[in-house]
């Protein structure tokens, strides 16, 4: 019964570099032997997107892009189509679970220094992404076409207008329109289904192409692949297959545990994972009382909003889109910004962490600031937030120097 | 004529160079000609353009202190009788509190520059979009203390928290840049047609 089958490996690997991929990026790819519970966010990103691809896929096949069917078709797609609900259900809190995700494996790179040399370009992959799924999400996010799906997408596209001189011209390029309209949804669409989730797709492959390319790094920050055996075998690290697959199909598990649990009792996550005002049909003649953005916007919203004062002769509506964007690309800088000698929190000192400690909680602070309405002392929480926000960036250079870090071992350490 | 020999192999290099040159031009060009449809696409269309015509409103039922919302190329539009009380606060109002109490710098028709920022000073017409980041502001007429001190009547943006006095005439410090826009509009006896200039007279 084998011989055939190794007859036909081997006719496959004459053709195609089958074997090898495996060999190179699964059975023969080392990946240190310490790693920790931080360490799986990825695959579950993987597994997450899986799951959007394939429940978008389907909800492709029942509904309709127009202003007149879209709202309707999701209806439809609720009571009518067989397990509909169910698709959906998937979909929507797959969303929000991707952003979950992301931004947990985004900490695991601050604490333990993933993006620095020489995994700048991984980094930068990642960070690319995550912009390309919030242009992913947000444009999703119209085609309930319900009243936040409306209003939503009005507030996000008028942020091009504030681009002084060809702001009017450009929000309306990109809505189609003189306002958001059907004319926006179908294109939306277009980009939700096809667009972007093929940009999505590469810019995947090359992060993890990169990863492998220079290796994992882990809690340590030690490179492991400075201590090999005489057949250049890392000696701290172990293959990712079978090790690894083996033990993040456990947080797999546990993941989707939850994750089923939300779709089946909190598919609306408390008015968070899908918002009220949005069973409401679009109604471009009417606003909901409040519009926030999903909770995973709510941070930069809250930074849009907190810049309510012009400066150096900029408009504040202008000044708020530039701190937006400053608090996005600072994150791309990153590699160059930390000036430590070594990568791991463990292992630098009490102002690295402190540091790291206001920046998560600021963002954590800024999520809930930007969900709420807008008061006086609000607003000036979000400033203070955003101070904190950008200090986390711009002091790095400065306070990475100045403090003592501990002595790093030399090989990796289990806890 | 001397035959230009300079690699080896009798390759002519500046030759090569202008050729790939021109070439990688025209590439470009050629490329930029190829996405001006890709771009040209997203633009307007005739059919969205076309939709966009003036709208008639009749306005002989609209009653004192009320606002009535119309559609014009997709804008809610506000038409507001404005009673003489409401006039009256208006210009009331505290000047050194207004951004730009004159309209400089805001978006209205020359006909509509004035201090109430319309063609009659009962009806004011404005585009009903905050022009921070285009939510449409809430509509507070009265003076009551909850929206802001000394509160006149006016348009409340509870977006982000921009407020309008009831010509559209935005406040200081708040992040609204300017007025709200004015659309062109005129009369045509009982009715109210948004979306087509007055006549200057």
């Amino acid at each position: 019964m084998r011989a055939p089958l190794q007859g036909f490996l081997r006719w496959l690997d004459a053709r195609l570099p089958l074997t090898r991929m495996i060999r190179q990026h699964l059975t023969h790819y080392y990946v240190p032997k310490n790693l920790n519970f931080w360490y799986v966010f990825g695959v579950l990103a993987l597994v997450v997107l899986a799951n959007q691809l394939v429940t978008g896929l389907w909800l492709t096949m029942s509904y309709t892009p127009t202003a007149e069917g879209a709202f309707a078709s999701i209806e439809y797609i609720m009571r009518d189509v067989e397990y509909g609900w169910l698709i959906r259900y998937m979909h929507s809190t797959g969303a929000s679970a991707l952003f979950l995700v992301v931004y947990l494996h985004m900490f695991r790179s601050l604490l333990y220094g993933s993006y620095r040399a020489p995994r700048e370009l991984v980094w930068i992959f990642g960070m690319a992404l995550y912009l390309v799924l919030m242009a992913e999400a947000f444009m999703g996010y119209l085609l309930p076409w319900g009243q936040l799906s409306y209003w939503g997408a009005q507030v996000i596209t008028s942020l091009f207008s504030a681009i002084p001189v060809i702001g009017a011209d450009l929000a309306q390029w990109v809505r189609g329109d003189y306002l958001v309209s059907g004319v926006t949804l179908n294109r939306f669409f277009a980009l939700h289904v096809i667009g972007l989730p093929i940009v999505i797709v590469a810019l995947v492959m090359l992060h993890l192409v990169a990863l492998h390319e220079v290796g994992s790094n882990n809690p340590d920050g030690i490179e492991i692949r400075s201590h090999t055996d005489e057949k250049g075998r890392p000696l701290d690290g172990i293959p990712f297959h079978p090790y690894y697959t083996v033990k993040d199909l456990v947080g797999v598990a546990i993941f989707l545990f939850v994750f089923a649990a939300v779709i089946f009792y909190f598919p609306e996550g408390g008015g968070h994972l899908l918002e009220r005002p949005n069973f409401e049909p679009a109604n471009p003649l009417v606003m909901p009382e409040h519009i926030a953005p999903v909770w995973y916007f709510t941070p930069f919203y809250a930074i849009l909003r907190a810049i309510t004062f012009g400066f150096l002769g900029l408009e504040a509506k202008f000044l708020g889109l530039v701190f937006m964007a400053t608090a996005i690309a600072l994150m791309f800088v990153l590699p160059w910004l930390d000036r430590s000698p070594v990568k791991s929190m463990r292992y630098k000192g009490w102002l690295s962490r402190l540091f790291l400690a206001l920046f998560c909680l600021s963002f954590l602070a800024l999520g809930v600031l930007g969900a709420l309405p807008p008061t006086p002392l609000r607003t000036l929480a979000a400033q203070g937030c955003t101070v904190l926000y950008f200090a986390y960036f711009l002091l790095m250079p400065f306070y990475t120097r100045l403090e003592r870090p501990k002595p790093v071992p030399n090989r990796v350490t289990i806890r | 004529m001397t035959e230009p020999r300079e690699g080896e192999g009798g390759a002519n290099h500046s030759r090569r160079r202008f050729l790939i040159a021109a070439t990688s031009i025209m590439g470009v060009v050629g490329a930029a000609g190829v996405a001006t449809p890709f771009v040209a696409a997203w633009r307007p269309s005739a059919r969205t353009r076309a939709a966009a015509a003036p709208v008639r409103v009749d306005i002989s039922r609209l009653e004192p202190g009320q606002r009535l919302t119309v559609e014009w190329r997709g804008l809610p539009v506000w038409i507001i009788s404005r009673t003489p009380e409401m006039l009256a606060r208006t210009e009331a109002g505290e000047v050194s509190r207004l951004a730009d109490p004159t309209s400089q710098r805001s978006r209205q028709p020359d006909y509509a520059a004035g201090e109430l920022r319309s063609i009659r000073p009962e009806i004011g017409v404005l585009v009903g979009l905050c022009t921070h980041l285009g939510c449409s502001p809430l509509y507070r007429p009265e003076p009551e203390a909850a929206v802001t001190a000394d509160w006149p009547g006016g348009f409340f943006c509870p977006c982000h928290g921009s407020y309008f006095d009831l010509a559209g005439r935005v406040y200081r410090n708040v992040p609204a840049p300017t007025n709200l826009d004015v659309p062109p509009y005129r009369f045509d006896g009982d009715d109210l047609i948004v979306g087509e200039d007055a006549e200057v007279a």
